[in-house]
């Protein structure tokens, strides 16, 4: 019998219940909520009366609507937005679950927080009612995003009913050459399989090249996999992962840190496990990468030009076509010769102290072009406490970048950061497609460092052409 | 949640690939703290103007597909976020049936909790709908569920395939909740079982 992945192991493990034909009832250890996709599953459970199966493990954050500004403790002007964060706080405070509203310095991206409060532990299951939930998946946790529906049925009884997916494995091989991150890694993954690429399965991340990234730079890579079509993307835990939770204030603490860890240590696809689908790149090939359309599959070495719609195939040939008609693009350009005029920095892709650190590495005794807007966006209250500290907030300042509070910002918005229309953006967020950052606004996504390069010189930007190039991982 | 048996209606053509829940409900819409209500901004931003006034062009703006019940689509329909807003605006739009060659993962799932059935068929017999919808207001189609076949305005029928938990759910319009409570003995079993073997959780 063949051996078993991370992914069957964990699934094992939570297996409650399986139906002849397959159908699962998967127990879910953490459930993340937030303010837009939970209200509906409240009013749900009150309808019914039920309570919230596991209060104490449901964690519930602001994160979408909220405002960024620095004065937001105002309260926030539109009037839906308001609505929707006060439901949470009610929701929160009757049914009795963790909550960080948005007066806590421990507030930021449910995806941001979970990690940094030591809630999200290898070989869990993690939840939301968001598809980025898949960042969790980079210490080793299956997680993933679900509907309202799902988020009413998981508060009710901690389960979720699922069909299992199949394995992928997604390897990433030798060493990354300077100036690439985790980011220019996923984005090439993405390129290769298309957006399509992993529906039906769970993605499996692993290679030389994975292995030696930090748990940020793993987030980052597990945050796109849904990017990719795959609910979940798994990195198997190691020191790196063990080394990042201990300590947080939600991780197990002495003899059970003991028993967790001897668990942990075995939560490592077998050497004969089945793979249903493997795709392998080559790490000292991958390139600074930057997007040019409005699919996420639309990534290509910032050395590139605008391609020509009528080399592709099929459907993909009219999306190329409608792509480049919204983006106001021509084939040929050089994507270097394209100029931006907003940079976004942040999201739950790339909005934690290393993408910071990354940024401010770039820009430190530099200027923003004239003109150009730009604004960071720390992912949670500590990750901006903590660059206020190590003297990163100065540096995005004096460069003439706006340091904001935390939240999910320009990656979608849904509150007062948006593009105008027309407006072009290089962004360190996780979607490009049409109208996501604002209605006719445009999006390049790319790496916090090329972010950084594209704000002085106003144009996308290979980042290598900088003499200061980004630090390594911490 | 709504039956779903068999839906006789008018299909619309949408010709699109990779179409994302950004595009089936913009991120404005998910403001909302109700389910319904939404099919008015279905496909908002290829719907109306900046002035918010009907591009004429839009499919379901053509005086033929208004009413239409089911909605022919490219292959990875709904991807992007998890929003079930968008299932939400296409079912309050009145679309009860979409056929697509592929889906994105969650939002085919949260079809099912709506009472809408997504139909799965291979390219070729997908472009042959997209034809037949192509055709206006003759072009209707009934999608029958318990046969598992879409009988086209010329009278051929296309099989299908469906998961038969989700076709029993959908049938009989059943509450995955109320299912899964059934099982809540198996459901304290594990959490007993849990607190010792991993306390930490």
């Amino acid at each position: 019998m063949a051996g078993k992945t991370l992914y069957d192991k964990i699934w094992d493990a939570h297996l409650v219940h399986e139906d002849t034909d397959g159908t699962s009832l998967i127990y879910i250890d953490r459930h993340l909520v937030h303010e837009v996709t939970s209200p509906q599953a409240f009013e749900g459970l009150r309808m019914a009366g039920r309570p919230v199966r596991k209060p104490g493990n449901t964690i519930a954050v602001p994160d979408h609507n909220v405002p960024t500004w620095e004065d937001r403790a105002k309260g926030i002007e539109d009037e839906q937005s308001r609505v929707q964060v006060e439901a949470l706080d009610a929701n929160a405070r009757d049914f009795g679950i963790h909550y960080y509203p948005v007066s806590d310095i421990r507030q930021g991206i449910v995806h941001i927080i979970g990690p940094e409060q030591g809630w999200t532990l290898p070989g869990m299951t993690v939840v939301c009612g968001d598809s980025h939930t898949a960042t969790h998946g980079a210490f080793g946790a299956l997680a993933h995003g679900i509907g309202t529906s799902e988020v009413e049925h998981v508060l009710a009884t901690q389960t979720l009913i699922q069909s299992k997916s199949r394995n992928m494995k997604v390897e990433v091989t030798g060493q990354l050459p300077h100036g690439v991150t985790a980011k220019d890694i996923v984005l090439s993954i993405i390129a290769r399989t298309g957006t399509a690429g992993g529906t039906g399965y769970v993605i499996e991340y692993c290679g030389e090249a994975i292995r030696a990234l930090s748990m940020e730079g793993r987030m980052t890579i597990c945050n796109m996999a849904i990017e990719g079509g795959a609910r979940a993307g798994l990195i198997a835990p190691d020191q790196t992962t063990f080394d990042y939770v201990q300590g947080r204030p939600h991780a197990p603490k002495g003899a059970q840190w003991q028993a967790a860890l001897d668990w942990w240590r075995t939560l490592a696809s077998d050497d004969d496990a089945h793979w249903d689908k493997v795709v392998t790149l080559k790490g000292e090939e991958i390139e600074p990468t930057v997007t040019w359309g409005t699919s996420p599959e639309d990534a290509l070495p910032i050395s590139a030009t605008v391609p020509d719609p009528d080399s592709f195939q099929g459907g993909k040939r009219d999306a190329a076509r409608r792509a480049l008609d919204y983006m106001a693009l021509t084939p040929g350009t050089r994507l270097a010769d394209i100029e931006i005029d907003t940079v976004f920095l942040g999201s739950c892709t790339n909005g934690r102290i290393e993408d910071l650190r990354a940024a401010a590495a770039v820009l430190k005794g530099k200027r923003i072009k004239d003109g150009l807007r730009a604004m960071v966006v720390p992912g949670s209250g500590l990750v901006r406490a903590q660059a206020e500290e190590e003297g990163l907030a100065d540096i995005f300042r004096d460069a003439g970048f706006e340091w904001r509070m935390a939240g999910c910002s320009m990656c979608l918005g849904m509150n007062p950061d948006q593009l105008a229309p027309g407006e072009r953006c290089a962004a360190t967020s996780n979607r490009n497609f049409e109208g996501r950052q604002g209605r006719g606004g445009r999006t390049h996504l790319m790496s916090p460092a090329m972010a950084a390069a594209a704000a002085v010189t106003g144009r996308l930007t290979d980042v290598r052409e900088f003499t200061s190039p980004a630090p390594e991982p911490a | 949640m709504e039956k779903f048996t068999t839906l006789t209606g008018i299909a619309a053509p949408l010709p699109l690939i990779n179409v994302d829940t950004d595009m089936i409900i913009p991120k404005q819409f998910l403001k909302t703290i109700k389910r319904t209500g939404l099919g008015v901004n279905l496909f908002d931003e290829m719907r109306y103007d900046d002035n918010g006034d009907e591009i004429p062009d839009f499919v379901l703006n053509k005086p033929a597909y208004r009413d239409a019940q089911i909605l022919i689509a490219g292959e990875n329909f709904g991807c992007g976020s998890s929003r079930e807003h968008a299932p939400w605006a296409i079912a309050d739009f009145g679309i009860r049936c979409v056929v697509a060659p592929s889906y994105a993962d969650i939002f085919f799932n949260n079809c099912f909790k709506n009472g809408i059935l997504p139909v799965v068929l291979p390219q070729e017999q997908v472009d042959r709908l997209m034809d037949d919808a192509s055709k206006g207001a003759n072009a209707r189609m009934t999608v029958d569920l318990e046969r598992q076949e879409i009988t086209t305005p010329s009278g051929d029928t296309i099989p299908f395939e469906v998961d038969p938990f989700r076709k029993h759910c959908l049938l009989n319009g059943l509450d995955d909740i109320g299912l899964t409570l059934e099982k809540a003995s198996a459901i304290e079993s594990f959490e007993a079982q849990s607190a010792q073997s991993r306390p930490w959780v």
